[in-house]
C-alpha cells in the first residue's frame, strides 16, 4: 500500500524534491500538489529575461502537465491550502478540496516585502515575485512612460533592465549608498551603478521613501502618480515596483502549531516540529538562517527526498553561494564575505579601461570572498578554493591572475577549466561539479550544449555557466566540439535564424530596415536569401502590426501565381478539400477558352492548374474565378497549399468519419495563413489511407474511436512516413490541435524548413507536449493562430482583380507602339 | 531618324517603379527590365537571364544587383554581368532620371545588334 504524500507549493524546491524522489522510490508514493498559483512548475529564476522579452513562459517551464501525468501525481492549480489538521492529518484548500496525508512537505516560499508607507496599496504598485508580477509589468509597459523601482539589489535590478528593454523611463531607488551591498563591495557596487546608468537607467542611491503618491480621486480610482523620498523629493511614476526582499511565508505553518520564527524551523533533515512532516525551500529557517538562492533550496530538495525515501543519512549543511546578476551586458559575480576588517587582507586588480574589478579577501591564507566585476571567467575556479579552504600561501603572488596563471601555462582559454578539480561545481543552480560533467561526456558520448544540459542539467537553468559548459566540451573533444555551429541566415549577418527570430521579439524589431540597423547587417539591403525570411518572421511575429514587404517576396508569392520557365505563370484556384461543382468547372472552361491558356492539368493535391497564362492577363483571370467564386489555392505559397481527402462516410462503405467534411473545415480554417515553408495536408476517412495523409505535412486518419493525428511527412526529395503525433476523439480537438501544431511551427520553424526537417531538429516528444499534452499551451497556441487569421485570410486575387499592385501587371511604357508611329 | 539622334525617351516616373523593384519596357525588339535600386539609381538591362532567358524583373532586387526568379542567377545591375561562379553577360542600356522622370538612351535602344 502506497503511502501518501501531499506538497503544499510548486515551487523550484518542491518540484526538485519530487525529481529526486520518484528517481530514488518511484513507487513509495501517491503525491498531491496544491498549487497557489494556476499554473505548473517554472524556473523562478528566469523571470527576468521573461520580462525582459528574451524568453517565454514556455521556454521556463521545468515540468510540463505531462510530467505529472506520467507520474500519477495529482496537481491542483490555483488551490491555496487554507488549514492543516494535523491530528486528522489532512488539509483543505481555498475551493474546499481536502486530502490526508501521511507525510506533508510544506515549501509555501516567501512574500515580497512590500514598504508600509502610505500609498502602498494603490494601483500601479507592484511586487516582483511570480509570473503574474511579471504579466501585470508587461501590460504596464505595453503604453510606455516611468517605472520607478525600489531596492537596487538582484531582483531590483533585473526588473528594471526588463522595464527598460520594455521600453519604459526607469528610475532605480535604492537605500543604501551602492547597489547590491549585500553581494558586492563599495567599488565594484560603484561600476555596476555606471553600467547601469549607461542602458539609460537612472539611479539614486541613499533614497529613502517616504510616500507613494496617487492621482486625485475625484478623477476616477487612485492610481500611483509618484514616490515621494524623505525630503519632499518627487519621482513622477507611472508604475511602481517594490524588490526589496522577500520574507518566509509561515502563516499556514505557524496557525498549525508548528514551530516557527522568521521562517518554519527545521532540522538538518528538513523535518519540523512535527516529524510527518517537512519544509523546505524560502519558508524555512535552519540554524537562525534563511536562503533565498536555488543553490542550497535545491540540495534541502535533495535531503528531505532522501529521508521521505528511507534513507536517514543526508543532512542540509548550508555552505557558501555565489552570486550572478542576470542582465545582458553587465558580468558581476560574488561569493563568501568580503567585509573589510583587521585580520584580513586583500588582493585587489583595476583595469579601468577595460571596465575590469577584481577584489579577493584572504583571511589565514585561505581565500573567505570574491567580487569580481566586467570579466568573471574565474569565479568557479575561485568558488571552489573559497569552498575547500584550499591553503594559498603557495599561489598567492599570482592568484588574482586566475588558473592559467597559477598554472604557469599560456593563456589558453580553457586553461581555466582544465585547472578546475573534478568536484569543482560548475552550475550552481542544478549542483553539478565538472566531474560529473566530464563523466556525462564520455559516458553518453555528448557533443553539445543541449546534449550536456539534457543529460546533466548543467547551465539548464539560469544559464550564467554556459561558458564554462561550452569551454568542458571544448577541453573533452577538442576540434570535434564547435560551439559556432549555428549558421548563419546567410553571408549579410554573422546570426543564424533562431538568433535572429529570438532578437525579432526581445527588440521588438518590426520592420526590415529597423532589423538590419539593429541587428548591423553587413549589407544595405540584405539579399534574395535573408530578405524573404525576414518579411515571414516579422509577419508571423507581428500580426496586423507588421507592413508585408512585396519587394522581400519571391515573384511567385509577390504576384499569386506560379512562374514558369518561359515566364507566364499558372493559376490554381482552391478547390475546398478536393470539391468542385458543374458551376465551377464549367466557369473554369470559358476563362481557358477566353484568355487561350495553353494547357489545364489535374494536380496532386486534388484541383485544377490553369497553365501558361500571360502575366498581364493575371488580373483579369483571377476576376473571372472571383466571379464563379473561386479564390486563390496559394499554389506558390510557403504557406497552407491544400487538404487531400477521400470520400469518407459520404460515399465510401469503409469510411468512419466524414474525412472530407473535415478536410473542407480545415482549409476554410487555415487557408491564407503563412508557414516558414509550405504546407500540405490529408484527411483519410480510414485506415486504408486513399488521401495518403500519412506522407504529408499534416495528415488526419480517422478511424471509429475519432481521428489519429499525424505529422512530419514527406514526399519531395526526401520520402518519409508521417509520426502519429496522437488520437483525439473530437473533430473540435482536431481543429485545435493541428492550429496548435501549425501555429508552433510558424513560431519555432526556421524559413524553408519543412515540418519533417523542423520536428527532427526540435524533437518530436517537445512538440507532442505543446501541441497535445498541455491543454494549456495547447489552447495559447491556437488562440495565436487564430488571432493571426484575422488579418491572413483575405483573398489576394480579390484585391489584385480590384487594382492593387497595379503596377506588377502592366509595363512601364510600351515602345513597340512609338516606333510604329514613327 | 535624326529626330532620335542623341534623344533619351521618357518611359516614365521615377515614383512608377517600388523602390527594390521592377517594372518592364516593351520594345521592338524585345523587353527591357527597368531597376530602382534602394537609393533610387536607376539600371536598365535586358529582361533575358544569359542562363535560360528567366524574366530578370521579376527577380529579388538588393543593393545593385538582382537574383533571376528561374534559378537564382545573381546579375550585376550596373555591368550586366553575372556574379559568383555564374558566366554570362547582359547587355545593359543608358539610363538617366531626370525632376522625377526616367530617360532611356535612344540611340542604345534601337541600335540593338541582333
Amino acid at each position: 500500500m502506497k503511502q501518501k504524500l501531499v506538497v503544499i507549493g510548486n515551487g523550484m524546491a518542491p518540484g526538485r524534491a519530487l525529481e529526486k524522489l520518484f528517481e530514488i522510490a518511484p513507487d513509495a508514493y501517491d503525491v498531491t500538489i496544491f498549487n497557489a498559483e494556476p499554473r505548473v512548475n517554472y524556473d523562478r529564476i528566469m523571470l527576468s529575461p521573461v520580462l525582459s522579452g528574451e524568453k517565454t513562459f514556455e521556454d521556463i517551464v521545468i515540468h510540463g502537465d505531462g510530467w505529472y501525468v506520467e507520474r500519477g501525481i495529482t496537481l491542483y492549480k490555483g488551490h491555496k491550502i487554507v488549514e492543516i489538521d494535523r491530528a486528522a492529518k489532512t488539509v483543505r484548500s481555498e475551493p474546499g478540496e481536502v486530502a490526508s496525508y501521511d507525510k506533508l512537505i510544506i515549501a509555501t516560499g516567501s512574500m515580497p516585502f512590500v514598504l508600509p508607507v502610505p500609498g502602498h496599496d494603490l494601483a500601479g504598485v507592484l511586487t516582483y515575485r511570480d509570473l503574474d508580477d511579471v504579466h501585470a509589468m508587461l501590460l504596464a509597459a505595453r503604453t510606455g512612460g516611468r517605472a520607478v523601482v525600489i531596492g537596487g539589489g538582484l531582483l531590483g535590478l533585473e526588473a528594471a533592465a526588463g522595464l527598460k528593454e520594455q521600453g519604459m523611463d526607469v528610475t532605480v531607488l535604492h537605500l543604501m549608498p551602492t547597489l547590491m551591498e549585500r553581494q558586492l563591495d563599495v567599488a565594484a557596487g560603484h561600476l555596476l551603478q555606471k553600467a547601469v546608468e549607461a542602458r539609460g537607467i537612472k539611479v539614486i542611491t541613499k533614497a529613502n521613501t517616504k510616500q507613494l503618491v496617487g492621482s486625485d480621486i475625484r478623477l476616477g480610482p487612485s492610481r500611483v502618480m509618484a514616490v515621494e523620498l524623505e525630503g519632499g523629493t518627487q519621482i513622477p511614476a507611472d508604475l511602481v515596483v517594490m524588490a526589496i526582499g522577500i520574507r518566509p511565508s509561515v502563516a499556514l505553518a505557524k496557525e498549525a502549531g508548528i514551530a516557527c520564527k522568521r521562517g518554519i524551523l527545521v532540522d538538518a533533515d528538513m523535518r519540523t516540529s512535527d516529524p510527518d512532516i517537512f519544509a523546505l525551500g524560502e519558508c524555512v529557517e535552519i540554524d537562525g538562517q534563511v536562503f533565498g538562492l536555488v543553490a542550497p533550496l535545491y540540495e534541502m530538495a535533495g535531503v528531505a527526498a532522501s529521508h521521505l525515501a528511507g534513507d536517514a543519512e543526508p543532512r542540509f549543511v548550508p555552505s557558501a553561494t555565489a552570486t550572478k546578476l542576470k542582465v545582458t551586458g553587465i558580468n558581476l559575480f560574488s561569493a563568501g564575505d568580503f567585509a573589510d576588517a583587521k585580520d584580513r587582507q586583500e588582493i585587489v586588480l583595476r583595469d579601468a579601461a577595460r571596465g575590469v574589478y577584481k577584489r579577493l579577501v584572504l583571511k589565514d591564507d585561505r581565500l573567505i570572498g570574491v567580487v569580481m566585476y566586467g570579466e568573471t571567467a574565474d569565479g568557479a575556479w575561485f568558488f571552489d578554493l573559497l569552498r575547500k579552504g584550499t591553503d594559498i600561501a603557495p599561489m598567492r603572488d599570482t592568484l588574482i591572475f586566475g588558473p592559467s596563471f597559477a598554472a604557469g601555462g599560456p593563456a589558453d582559454p580553457t586553461a581555466a577549466v582544465a585547472a578546475l578539480p573534478d568536484e569543482a561545481e560548475i552550475c550552481g543552480c542544478n549542483g553539478v561539479c565538472k566531474g560529473k560533467i566530464t563523466g556525462a561526456i564520455d559516458a553518453f558520448s555528448l557533443t553539445s550544449l543541449d546534449d550536456v544540459r539534457a543529460r546533466t542539467k548543467a547551465s539548464a537553468s539560469c544559464g550564467s555557466c554556459t561558458g564554462l559548459v561550452e569551454q568542458i566540451l571544448k577541453l573533452k573533444l577538442g576540434d570535434r566540439y564547435n560551439p559556432t555551429a549555428v549558421q548563419p541566415m546567410c553571408g549579410c549577418t554573422h546570426l543564424g535564424h533562431d538568433d535572429v527570430r529570438r532578437l525579432i521579439v526581445a527588440q521588438e524589431l518590426k520592420s526590415i530596415p529597423a532589423l538590419m540597423q539593429a541587428l548591423e547587417w553587413k549589407t544595405s539591403c540584405g539579399c534574395a536569401r535573408c530578405r524573404p525570411a525576414l518579411n515571414y518572421y516579422l509577419l508571423s511575429t507581428w500580426p496586423g502590426e507588421y507592413q508585408d514587404d512585396g519587394q522581400s517576396r519571391f515573384i511567385n508569392e509577390r504576384v499569386h501565381a506560379n512562374i514558369q520557365k518561359d515566364g507566364t505563370y499558372s493559376v490554381v484556384p482552391r478547390m475546398w478539400g478536393g470539391m468542385t461543382s458543374a458551376k465551377e468547372l464549367r466557369a473554369i472552361a470559358d476563362i481557358v477558352d477566353k484568355f487561350a491558356i495553353p494547357s489545364v492539368k489535374v494536380t496532386g493535391g486534388q484541383r485544377i492548374d490553369l497553365l501558361g497564362v500571360r502575366k498581364e492577363d493575371l488580373p483579369a483571370v483571377w476576376s473571372d474565378l472571383n466571379d464563379a467564386g473561386m479564390v486563390s489555392g496559394a499554389a506558390y505559397a510557403k504557406g497552407l497549399r491544400t487538404v487531400k481527402t477521400c470520400v469518407g462516410t459520404d460515399w465510401c462503405r469503409f469510411g468512419t468519419q466524414d474525412s472530407t467534411g473535415l478536410g473542407i473545415r480545415i482549409e476554410r480554417f487555415m487557408w491564407g495563413s503563412w508557414t516558414p515553408a509550405k504546407v500540405k495536408m490529408g484527411v483519410s476517412g480510414c485506415p486504408r489511407n486513399c488521401a495518403e495523409a500519412t506522407c504529408k505535412d499534416v495528415g488526419v486518419i480517422c478511424v471509429e474511436s475519432g481521428y489519429d493525428i499525424h505529422f512530419a511527412g514527406a514526399a519531395g526529395p526526401d520520402v518519409k512516413q508521417t509520426e502519429l503525433l496522437g488520437h483525439v476523439d473530437t473533430e473540435d480537438e482536431v481543429i485545435e490541435v493541428i492550429a496548435a501544431l501549425v501555429q508552433l511551427y510558424r513560431e519555432q520553424g526556421r524559413y524553408l524548413e519543412r515540418i519533417y526537417k523542423w520536428a527532427k531538429r526540435v524533437g518530436i516528444d517537445s512538440i507532442r507536449q505543446h501541441v497535445l499534452d498541455d491543454l494549456e499551451r495547447r489552447r495559447a497556441l491556437h488562440d495565436r493562430f487564430v488571432f493571426s487569421q484575422k488579418f491572413a485570410q483575405i483573398d489576394p486575387w480579390a484585391e489584385r482583380a480590384q487594382g492593387k499592385d497595379a503596377h506588377e501587371f502592366r509595363p512601364l511604357a510600351d515602345l513597340t507602339r512609338a516606333e510604329a508611329a514613327e | 531618324m535624326t529626330l532620335m539622334e542623341k534623344a533619351w525617351i521618357d518611359i516614365g516616373a521615377l515614383d512608377d517603379i517600388p523602390r527594390l523593384g521592377a517594372r518592364v519596357v516593351k520594345t521592338p525588339l524585345g523587353c527591357l527590365a527597368v531597376f530602382r535600386a534602394e537609393n533610387d539609381e536607376v539600371f536598365a538591362l535586358d529582361d533575358r537571364c544569359p542562363h535560360k532567358n528567366g524574366p530578370l524583373s521579376q527577380g529579388i532586387v538588393h543593393g545593385r544587383t538582382v537574383t533571376c526568379p528561374l534559378h537564382n542567377w545573381v546579375i550585376s545591375l550596373e555591368s550586366g554581368k553575372a556574379q559568383g561562379s555564374d558566366e554570362g553577360q547582359v547587355r545593359t542600356f543608358g539610363i538617366r532620371v531626370d525632376s522625377g522622370r526616367i530617360l532611356i538612351d535612344a540611340d542604345a535602344l534601337f541600335a540593338r545588334p541582333d
